[in-house]
């Protein structure tokens, strides 16, 4: 399975602090906060692998960088055709490679360039997620989120608050894979 | 059910005789009372090793697909829990229908070898099945034992004494009725626990896995040309404790793979070596699916849409799963 993150959005610039953002937001705050791990370099930067289809959510991603928004580099894009493209295995892969969450974003239901495959990601993705939650993984580690081609800012705000969830939980060390540490 | 076993005989006699099956599919004698094994059966001699009792607890629908690919009919002897997995594969196109004749035996619920050795009960010699008690005659005396005692653990939650497709049936309406248990019970009771209690309970039963593939051997609808865990490429084939993550991932996909199609005939967990509660995961997956999807049960009919092939444009959101808990 291609891991590799060269279907990186060009976009995808390294993350910057808002300028607007305070410069003492609480822990729990969903802006990304980066200027607070450059200062120690020992900060936990989460690794996310983000799935996104190629009619809706890539184009969604592509908008996001064309409209000069941000989002944290921690975010990894890999594009699929379809987010029924998805298969668990990919997923499960992705934590085992050190992934520390996944997300996978589809057309709005009902919006599906193939008009139904986000209705089977919808079920697969829910008795997945349900399963790794029954076997003590996270259930935050994971989320499906829709993002149409023209939510370019919903999508840059969605990544935004998952890495700092991500960030909050901190690394994922139950399913990951010891040989695929450095 | 050692009762039934004469007309057996006979059945798969005469319609060896007639020509109408070229094989008959059924339990084998072994070395000791306690372990018939799964045979085919190919002349009316050998019928004389045909065996019926309490230990032939294994679901013969899987050999049919080996079977499917020789020619010829064949019989097949299925208890009612096992009726059902032959309806998945038969929906699957994985056994042709006409080449199987069905024969539906009663059952008054399967024994676990185990479970008498627990009580102390060994030298097994013969064991007797008396209704409600087993009269077992050992090297140290004659010993009893309820047979709700030994039963084992997928003949706890038993689906029923009504055989989902049969050509013939012997003895079905003898069945023992067996106390039914709640089967998602285990489940909700795991569902109660923190994420890190359940971590570590999975963790303590996964990490014994040997990956010896007798899960996935003795799983009707495990029945893939080619296992994706049999691929070399992938890394992942054939390697036990090679990482707690591949324990993991390899029931992970298992399950997922049979979700929705697993008839939830608990072979899984009895062919375990290591004793790992493998129904559970598949428990699990059925649970959701009847909370989210509603009732469903794989193998009811040989045309049903399993969950996963169909959608609601009103289905749950992935995020949402944790709000239908305990919702049944």
């Amino acid at each position: 399975m291609p891991m590799s993150t060269e279907s990186q959005v060009q976009a995808n610039a390294p993350a910057k602090a808002p300028t607007n953002a305070p410069a003492n937001a609480p822990a729990n705050t969903l802006i990304n906060t980066p200027g607070n791990e450059e200062k120690d370099g020992k900060a936990f930067r989460p690794l996310i692998v983000s799935f996104c289809c190629n009619w809706c959510s890539y184009a969604g991603a592509d908008l996001a960088g064309s409209s000069r928004l941000t989002y944290p580099a921690d975010v990894k894009i890999i594009r699929v055709p379809c987010s029924c493209r998805i298969n668990p295995l990919f997923i499960l892969r992705a934590f085992q490679r050190g992934a520390d969450g996944v997300i996978v974003n589809g057309c709005h239901p009902g919006d599906c360039h193939y008009s139904t495959g986000n209705f089977y990601t919808r079920r697969r993705m829910a008795l997945l997620f349900s399963m790794l939650d029954f076997l003590g993984i996270e259930k935050e580690r994971t989320r499906v989120e829709w993002v149409s081609a023209a939510e370019g800012a919903r999508f840059a705000s969605v990544m935004r608050e998952f890495v700092e969830q991500i960030r909050r939980l901190g690394e994922n060390k139950k399913l990951g894979d010891i040989r695929c540490k450095e | 059910m050692q009762r039934i076993i004469g007309k057996m005989r006979e059945k798969a006699k005469e319609l060896l005789e007639a020509g109408t099956v070229d094989a008959v599919l059924g339990w084998k004698k072994g070395d000791f009372a306690y372990d018939p094994t799964p045979a085919f059966f190919y002349s009316t001699d050998e019928l004389d090793m045909l065996a019926y009792d309490g230990f032939c607890g294994s679901n013969l629908s899987k050999y049919l697909v080996e079977y499917g690919k020789e020619k010829g009919k064949v019989l097949v002897f299925l208890k009612p829990c096992d009726t059902y997995s032959l309806n998945q594969l038969v929906s699957e196109h994985r056994v042709d229908r006409e080449n199987v004749y069905v024969v539906g035996v009663g059952c008054d619920g399967m024994l676990d070898v185990q479970k008498l050795r627990d009580k102390g009960i060994a030298g097994i010699e013969e064991i007797e099945e008396a209704g409600e008690d087993l009269r077992i005659h050992t090297l140290y005396g004659l010993k009893t034992c309820p047979r709700d005692e030994a039963l084992l653990k997928k003949c706890q939650s038993c689906k029923g004494k009504e055989h989902k497709l049969f050509d013939d049936r012997i003895g079905a309406e003898e069945s023992r009725d067996i106390a039914n248990e709640d089967r998602f019970a285990e489940v909700a009771e795991l569902e109660k626990m923190s994420p890190e209690e359940r971590f570590a309970f999975w963790r303590a039963a996964l990490s014994s896995c040997i990956r010896c593939n007798a899960c996935r051997e003795a799983c009707p609808v495990c029945s893939c040309h080619t296992c994706i865990f049999d691929n070399a490429r992938s890394g992942v084939d054939a390697k036990a404790n090679a990482s707690e993550f591949e324990e993991n991932l390899f029931h992970i996909i298992r399950a997922f793979h049979v979700a929705g199609r697993c008839s939830d005939c608990g072979e899984c967990s009895r062919v375990c070596p290591q004793a790992i509660p493998l129904h559970l995961l598949n428990r699990k997956m059925i649970k959701d699916i009847q909370s989210f999807y509603g009732a469903f049960q794989a193998g009811d009919s040989a045309d049903q849409c399993s969950p996963l092939l169909s959608y609601s444009p009103d289905d749950i959101e992935p995020d949402a799963f944790d709000r239908w808990k305990g919702v049944m």
